[in-house]
């Protein structure tokens, strides 16, 4: 055991703060669910990306810096002080990407990974539709073959950011007489296919970042087939697995809000005087954030030692998702009538904090499957 | 940056944890209940015959060397069996506390407490001594830390609501040594977040195999959504406990500029842990855990104890706030 970083380690943190310094932009770019906002995220990506940041842990020759999981980790707790904008690219980059690196062919890897790294091609993930939410493996959009084609028909919900996007991941039925986790394919879909059509639907802060797919005879090639025909089951399970852990929402994110939160009470109590029922719950989510850091730093030595990430990414997904909305919570508490307005970036969090519990498999999903797949309690 | 223990480290957690399978079972536990002492038969001299009683002294007096880092695993054993030993007060404060201060105090103790000769009890100075009777010399931690000679000093006896701890108000002439209080404070709040951490982790285990096995309505209690998310909710905090345990013992042993923040991190976490812990165990029990014939109380009392002594979680979320400056 060694818990201190390497020279290596604290040299690229260096590096990574640096660079972050000059270039993250004094203002905060408008909303990533609005079309104006959603393109200026895409140019940070470009920024980013262009400057070897945009990937840190990806193999060089599809632009990153082969930086290592611990770098990473370094390089989110840099990125989220630093007050650096959300990403735009993370569905593709934290979700489909890992997917593309473990069942991509070598023609898929050339195709899509510097594209999508680049946010020349924005992804969204069309999982979810309205009869299969948290029971995905109900889901119901066919998509049977026909010669090289596969033809789509159906209709896909909940879609983030699918109303500006250019590619989607989606997950249909191949097999159309299959049924629950059989006969489920992967397939990487063009925006721009004939047949799909995207409706925004504005979420709970009123902008159009959802977005309906309807599906209408749109034919997708099989050189866009992620994995095997068939197996999509298994290749969406790899993806859940970086949506809950590690990738989406690395410690960084909070642990940066929480240094934030405590600015936050330090300003106030210095105008108001001490408040110790709100200060403990400041100290809490400070607390949180750095429980999710130490526990993510152990589970990154356990991946090195060899061992697979599996049904513990529950704990994190859980884990981040109710601190988020604590945390947020505690930051209106503490600012009083001023919490209600609408030009606070506290609000703006808190609404979006809200949503955590919710996406990638709800919190109540997660529990099931540590009491289950982690505690080993009888299914039934 | 790497959590993971080193294969000695691991072989003596696995060792000791072998040890205390065998022979601290429950009804070891139960009969240091009814002691003179509240300790075991045996166990202690087991234990310093594996070296681990004296592992933390140094070499030159017939210790391991070892610091808290190899130390963390045995605490989280010693409070998985429910050890009624003084493994935190001997162990990871005493020794460790003497061979910093030096002086006569610890030329006359420390070969004999790291043989396991003499036994060092530990407390803080406005509190209890935890089986101060049955040990020889007592540090007393507050603003400084004393050194009391059992033999001579004044011991009042409590209760406590765990019968293998015997509290004691230990009077007498304390020696001052030339150590750091907030350290030695520091070792012993670390060594009982990674007690609470085991004991924590025995409940929430021993509930699970309970519930898989208890029917109601003709399926086990355990296949009830509202059973499985109580056990799951006591799994989170556990998880998240253990590696700001493992952390706050890294600090101490390289003498982090952070330590004591950290090591509020880990004890408030880890007493919040076992709170619930022991909550969720007892309810997913219902009434056999309720009797004083099942086990588990005797995890449950030591999981109160421990959770607030050196500091409950609502101190150490106090101390978290002064370091931040807020
Ligand atoms: C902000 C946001 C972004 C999203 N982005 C995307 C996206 O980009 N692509 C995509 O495909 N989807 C996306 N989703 C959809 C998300 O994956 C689903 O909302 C989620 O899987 C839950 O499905 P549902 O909303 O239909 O709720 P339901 O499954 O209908 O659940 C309703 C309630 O019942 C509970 N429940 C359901 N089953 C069980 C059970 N077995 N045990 C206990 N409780 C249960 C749930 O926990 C929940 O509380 C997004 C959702 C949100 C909120």
């Amino acid at each position: 055991m060694d818990l201190s970083f390497t020279a290596a380690e604290e040299a690229f943190r260096e590096e990574a703060r640096t660079w972050l310094a000059e270039n993250v932009p004094a203002e905060p770019l408008a909303s990533m669910d609005t079309p104006d906002g959603f393109e200026e995220h895409r140019a940070w990506e470009h920024v980013l990306f262009d400057a070897g940041w945009g990937v840190v842990s990806w193999p060089r020759r599809y632009g990153g810096r082969e930086a290592s999981l611990v770098e990473w980790l370094i390089f989110e707790e840099e990125y989220w002080a630093s007050g650096a904008p959300g990403r735009v690219s993370s569905n593709g980059v934290s979700l489909l990407a890992p997917t593309i690196f473990d069942f991509g062919t070598p023609e898929q890897k050339d195709r899509f990974l510097v594209p999508m790294a680049r946010g020349d091609e924005i992804w969204a993930q069309g999982w979810s539709e309205p009869d299969a939410g948290s029971d995905l493996a109900g889901i119901n959009t066919k998509a049977p073959r026909d010669g090289e084609h596969f033809v789509i028909d159906g209709q896909k919900t909940w879609c983030s950011r699918g109303a500006f996007a250019d590619w989607f991941f989606c997950l249909v039925r191949t097999d159309p007489h299959s049924e629950r986790h059989a006969g489920l394919s992967y397939l990487l879909v063009p925006g721009d296919t004939e047949g799909l059509e995207a409706r925004a639907i504005g979420r709970l802060d009123g902008e159009p970042g959802f977005a309906e797919l309807f599906f209408d005879g749109a034919r997708v090639h099989e050189r866009y087939l992620l994995g095997g025909e068939g197996e999509g089951w298994a290749v969406a399970m790899a993806t859940t697995g970086s949506e809950r852990g590690l990738n989406l929402r690395a410690p960084g994110r909070f642990v940066a809000a929480a240094d934030r939160l405590v600015g936050l009470y330090r300003e106030l109590a210095d105008s108001r005087g001490p408040d110790l029922d709100r200060r403990d719950q400041v100290v809490g989510a400070w607390m949180g954030a750095q429980a999710y850091r130490w526990q993510t730093y152990a589970t990154e030595s356990r991946l090195r030692g060899g061992a697979p990430i599996g049904s513990e990414a529950s704990f994190m997904k859980v884990l981040w998702s109710e601190l988020d909305v604590e945390l947020h919570a505690t930051a209106l508490r503490l600012l009083g009538r001023d919490g209600e307005r609408a030009d606070s970036s506290w609000m703006d969090g808190y609404v979006f904090a809200l949503s955590g519990p919710i996406y990638a498999g709800t919190n109540e999903i997660q529990r099931n499957i540590i009491s289950e797949r982690v505690l080993g309690l009888p299914r039934r | 940056m790497d959590f993971s223990f080193g294969d000695d480290q691991v072989m003596l957690r696995n060792a000791v944890r072998a040890l205390l399978a065998h022979e601290c079972p429950p009804e070891v536990v139960r009969a240091a209940w009814e002691s003179d002492t509240g300790r075991t038969d045996g166990l202690w001299a087991a234990l310093a015959e594996m070296g681990v009683v004296g592992m933390t002294a140094p070499t030159s007096v017939g210790g391991l060397g070892m610091d808290e880092t190899d130390l963390v695993l045995l605490l989280e054993e010693a409070g998985r069996a429910a050890l009624p030993e003084p493994l935190l007060e001997h162990t990871a404060v005493g020794i460790p506390t003497l061979a910093e201060a030096g002086g006569p105090v610890a030329d006359a103790w420390l070969e004999r407490a790291a043989a396991g000769e003499a036994t060092l009890g530990a407390g803080p100075a406005d509190g209890y001594a935890v089986g101060a009777a049955a040990c020889d010399l007592v540090l007393l931690i507050g603003d400084q830390v004393g050194a009391v000679p059992v033999d001579g000093a004044t011991l009042v006896e409590h209760r406590s609501i765990d019968g293998s701890r015997r509290l004691f108000e230990v009077g007498g002439d304390a020696v001052v040594l030339d150590a750091d209080p907030a350290l030695a404070f520091d070792r012993a709040a670390a060594a009982a977040a990674a007690q609470c951490a085991g004991v924590a982790q025995h409940l929430l285990e021993a509930t699970v195999e309970y519930a898989a096995q208890r029917f109601q309505f003709g399926k086990p209690v355990g296949s009830y959504q509202a059973v499985k998310h109580h056990l799951a909710d006591a799994a989170l905090k556990i998880e998240f406990a253990r590696p700001a345990a493992h952390h706050a013992a890294w600090c101490i042993a390289v003498g982090d500029s952070d330590r004591s923040r950290d090591v509020s991190l880990a004890k408030a976490l880890a007493s919040e842990a076992v709170d619930l812990a022991a909550r969720t165990a007892l309810q997913c029990h219902g009434a056999i855990g309720y009797t004083y014939e099942h086990d588990l109380h005797l995890w449950m009392k030591r999981g109160w104890a421990l959770s607030a002594a050196w500091g409950d979680a609502a101190w150490h979320r106090n101390r978290i706030a002064a370091a931040l400056g807020i």
